[in-house]
């Protein structure tokens, strides 16, 4: 007799919150992780040598406000299951930091992928960034890290894109399913980032119907060149698993076994799980391959009751279309330099107008953000939102790198602000601080 | 009249308590090539003139099992496995033989894959041929649809002498702990269905026919009939004598550690509100983790007699005890002989010369006298201790919680006083103390303290309720029982069926009192299935916690 031992040290942070829902039939509901614990229970993954399991702590609000302009305030916005699925990443991250373990995957819920930087209510199941919230303490204590996140939920992870898309210290790649045919309906190739990230915002939109064979081609084809290139010190999987092909909101054909293959050869530090509602047929066995990848144990035999390899195999025009969009990708990922030449130096300042809508919540929001063309720094930016609820705030960031000019002018703009706006928000990362005036 | 032996590695104690008085103790060496011999032969001189007719029951503490899986003196076992998809699986094979056989049931209850009968027979054939004489059947999630275990002992038929089930071992979820649970079931099962046999028979033959009951690692009984199909349960069952014997001698419901300090090692246990701390699945025996509820009870190689070396100029005490203490002719010196130089120890003059001869050498090194030098090792010791219990606290305090509510305001583990067993129990009291803050407390009498507890253990179980309605099946699987229940069944009826299976069950094993079932956990889950309420995922632990059958006089613990 042989007990297993897994080849990585892994910390599991493990929080199903059994007593949390945002509705009784809400895919965000107690059942989510019933039986992905039952799964994980029955495998015996807790006497596995190298695996354990850990409670996640819980963030702060200055964390949160660190990331996010929540209106009016955190404290409205924010639960406590937000702060203990924000906590359970950051003990996840912090074990990786500090080599408590190799690496680190966090099952907490609710998810946080959708959320943005203006906060007014719940998106797509989330209202904080649980990764971003992290990866922000994180650099506070560790100084700059150069961070990467994939992110390979069914759904493009437009918070995510929001709160890095003036920051080329932070590679965004999500893969999700066409913004055509699902929400949040964005995700496209030409959304490349602001003025300080431009290109470090890496979209590729894959058609319904996409299977193991092309999400493996995208990985190996344009994530990982990438990656190479790019050459991070942490690599973050949010690890959705609406791919799947049994998931009830989704239209792939992803598998547990697909998972597990992406999951090692990505070899992220970090996994987080995001999305993913189909809580019986995929969960468990997502979760299992996911979990055996990241320990280094072998995962070859973890599959659904109802796999079938030929089933799910996708068509040729699917596999002729993807890699024309992953050749597409991969060449604007080579000429992003070029690129930004053309589009954006000589300028003074990118102004860019977005629509917002709050699925959850049912909030309609509007955005004029200003990025500053900085040569020295990334630029201070500001949002100037409004919503269908009589809000109009501003909102100031000031970036972590930036310069005394852009430090000023961001605190310059907090002070003179208007009286149109119900409220002024000053996010400064270079000294940690956060201003709110009403 | 309760009789009551513990045996442990090296000593057999004996005791009678009648109505919370002790009235008769003896300690006697462990024959551990015959110990069914060591047994009767206690049993004997502690009868010796005694009223036979009042004697109402018979705890026994054994280690038949313990040894027979430490000694590797077990029955060989055919284990006949159903793994599924999943986790690789060659790992688990633990027997003499094993099958992996193809089907699967998932984490429903659903058969996934049919079970191939024809597979079944051929192992049975082969296992008998290879001279198997017990088998052990477990597939996957077995707990939630036992379907395929029950037809497999089926078809093996009656060719073996005991086949044991995964789900009859436990209701939890985890299946490499459960086929070696089954595994270990059958590999005991003749060698304490033997003993039990035997002991039974001697017992009628002196005149005494009474209940006998059998310790387990729960701090719980069972009776012999039920161990007899269950041995298992027997395995590990001293430190939980030596819990339950605290217990008795200082009973206290708050939160406290438990700790018994012998020559080689000490005990920690942990009360919550007065109620014992389990292991969160069950013991580990040898290299098995097991699904057999236990006392959570950690050992630290750290006693009166452990050896003490110098590392760097630091003390450095255990873990191994390399003999007796140097004052007794010993090889090294021990904390035994820093008590003797202090004088917290009796010895006489040469003895305590010698004791202190051992701590010169010591103190030569570290610059200080012998006075110094003992109570730096006393100190030192005090310091293991706490370092060992704060570690062990933080561990507690941590272990993963899954609901808001249990995250931020369940409850942390803060004792409030520490309980002492064992020869240091009284000189060490006092250095505790003051090290960690906490009244320590010590029976004046704790010579048999182990005995004393398996004497006054009652019996205990505990069931695991899984109800999934919209399936319309309720599951009992330590129970075997496996009913349909209807669509509106709700976690309220499953607590109260709970309770009442748990008192049937105590009526038909013929447990002799009121016994106190409650409920330890209870979820129920809403099932959408699409946009609808599709049932509900019940789920229910109950359980009789171990606990006194009589307490003991005041006057016997002061
Ligand atoms: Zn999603
Ligand atoms: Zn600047």
């Amino acid at each position: 007799m042989k007990m297993l031992k897994a080849k990585n040290k892994l910390g599991l942070v493990f929080f199903p919150a059994f007593d949390w829902r945002i509705s009784p039939s809400h895919p965000e509901r107690e059942e989510r992780l019933l039986y992905t614990q039952d799964q994980l229970s029955e495998e015996g993954i807790e006497d596995i040598e190298g695996i354990k399991f850990y409670n996640p702590s819980l963030a702060e609000e200055r964390d949160i406000e660190r990331v996010h302009f929540c209106v009016p305030d955190v404290k409205s916005r924010v639960t406590e299951s937000h702060l203990i699925s924000a906590g359970g990443v950051i003990k996840s991250l912090e074990m990786v930091m500090t080599k408590q373990v190799d690496k680190a995957f966090a099952l907490t819920r609710p998810p946080g992928h959708h959320a943005q930087r203006v906060v007014y209510g719940d998106r797509g199941f989330c209202i904080i960034n649980v990764e971003a919230v992290a990866i922000e303490k994180i650099r506070q204590k560790y100084g700059k890290l150069r961070v990467a996140i994939v992110d390979t939920d069914c759904h493009h992870g437009d918070g995510t894109e929001d709160i890095y898309w003036n920051d080329k210290d932070t590679l965004v790649i999500s893969f999700h399913q066409d913004g055509r045919t699902l929400y949040p309906g964005t995700g496209f190739i030409n959304e490349m980032g602001g003025p300080g990230g431009y290109g470090y915002n890496v979209n590729i939109p894959l058609p319904p119907g996409t299977g193991e064979e092309g999400f493996l081609y995208v990985l190996d084809n344009l994530v990982m060149p990438i990656l190479e290139d790019y050459k991070p010190d942490l690599i973050i999987n949010s690890a959705g698993q609406d791919n799947h092909y049994t998931d009830p909101l989704t239209s792939m054909n992803f598998t547990a076994q697909g998972y597990a293959q992406l999951n090692e050869r990505l070899n992220p530090d970090l996994a987080v799980l995001e999305g993913g509602y189909s809580i019986e047929g995929a969960l468990p066995y997502v979760n299992l391959g996911i979990i055996l990848a990241m320990a280094g144990l072998d995962y070859t035999k973890v599959k659904e009751p109802d796999y079938n390899k030929e089933k799910l195999r996708q068509s040729r025009d699917i596999t002729d279309y993807i890699k024309k969009t992953t050749d597409t990708v991969y060449r604007q990922w080579q000429m992003k330099d070029d690129l930004y030449i053309r589009n954006i130096r000589g300028r003074d300042y990118i102004q860019e107008n977005k629509r917002i809508y709050y699925d959850t919540d049912g909030i309609m929001e509007n955005q004029v953000r200003r990025f500053k063309v900085c040569n020295k720094c990334t630029g201070v930016n500001t949002i100037d939102s409004s919503n269908d609820r009589g809000r109009h705030i501003l909102a100031i960031t000031i970036p972590r790198d930036a310069c005394s000019s852009c430090l000023d002018e961001g605190y310059r703009l907090y002070k003179t602000t208007s009286h149109r706006y119900t409220n002024v928000y000053l996010q400064d990362r270079v000294n940690d601080q956060y201003l709110i005036k009403e | 009249m309760i009789v009551a032996i513990d045996m442990g590695g090296t000593n057999i104690d004996g005791v009678i308590v009648e109505e919370g008085r002790i009235i008769k103790t003896i300690k006697r060496p462990t024959d551990r090539s015959n110990l069914f011999n060591t047994i009767y032969f206690t049993l004997k001189e502690l009868l010796e003139n005694q009223d036979k007719s009042k004697i109402t029951r018979i705890n026994l503490s054994t280690t038949v099992s313990t040894n027979a899986i430490v000694e590797d003196k077990i029955t060989p076992v055919g284990m006949i496995i159903q793994p599924g998809p999943g986790l690789p699986y060659e790992n688990l094979a633990c027997g003499r033989e094993n099958a992996f056989i193809s089907g699967y049931i998932d984490h429903r209850g659903n058969v996934v894959e049919k079970m191939d009968t024809a597979e079944i027979v051929a192992i049975g054939d082969r296992f008998v041929a290879a001279g198997i004489e017990a088998c052990g059947v477990v597939t996957k999630f077995s707990t939630r649809n036992p379907q395929h275990e029950t037809m497999i002992r089926d078809l093996l038929g009656d060719r073996f002498a005991t086949i044991t089930l995964g789900h009859t071992m436990s209701g939890k979820l985890n299946f490499p702990r459960r086929v070696y649970t089954a595994y270990l079931n059958s590999a005991v099962h003749s060698s304490f269905y033997n003993f039990a046999t035997n002991i039974k028979k001697s017992l009628e033959e002196e005149g005494v026919a009474v209940p006998i009951y059998i310790l387990k690692a729960d701090g719980g009984t069972m009776s012999l009939e039920a161990a007899q199909e269950k041995p298992v349960e027997t395995i590990l069952s001293g430190p939980a004598a030596s819990f339950m014997g605290i217990r008795a001698l200082l009973p206290t419901d708050e939160d406290a550690v438990l700790l018994d300090i012998g020559g080689t090692t000490t005990d920690i246990f942990f009360l919550a509100d007065g109620v014992p701390l389990f292991q969160p699945l069950g013991i580990k025996i040898r290299e098995y983790k097991t699904l057999v509820r236990a006392i959570y009870s950690v050992s630290m190689g750290l006693g009166g007699d452990s050896s003490i070396d110098l590392i760097d100029n630091k003390i450095k005490i255990g873990p191994e005890r390399k003999g007796k203490p140097y004052a007794y002719g010993g090889p090294k010196a021990t904390p035994t002989d820093a008590m003797m130089v202090l004088g917290l120890l009796e010895a006489e003059a040469g003895v305590k010369a010698r004791a202190e001869e051992a701590l010169d050498v010591i103190g030569k090194v570290l610059n200080l006298n012998t006075i110094e030098t003992a109570t730096l090792i006393l100190d030192t010791m005090g310091e293991m201790i706490k370092s060992k219990l704060q570690g062990l606290l933080e561990e507690i305090n941590s272990q993963p919680v899954y609901t808001i509510k249990e995250l931020l305001y369940g409850k942390k583990l803060e004792p409030k006083l520490i309980n002492i067993i064992g020869g240091p129990a009284k000189i060490l009291a006092p250095i505790l103390e003051k090290k960690l803050g906490l009244p320590c407390n010590y029976p004046s009498n704790y010579l048999v303290a182990n005995a004393i507890g398996a004497a006054l253990a009652r019996p205990t179980m505990e069931i695991s309720m899984h109800v999934d309605t919209s399936k319309k099946i309720l599951s009992v699987p330590e129970l075997e029982l496996y009913e349909r229940v209807k669509s509106s069944f709700s976690l309220s009826d499953a607590k109260e069926r709970a309770l009442n299976l748990i008192h049937e069950h105590a009526q038909k094993t013929g447990m002799p009192w009121d016994v106190e079932a409650e409920i330890i956990e209870e979820t129920s889950f809403n099932m959408v299935r699409g946009f609808y309420s599709s049932g509900k995922d019940i789920r229910v632990k109950a359980q009789i916690r171990p606990g006194l059958i009589q307490e003991l006089r005041s006057d016997e613990n002061a």
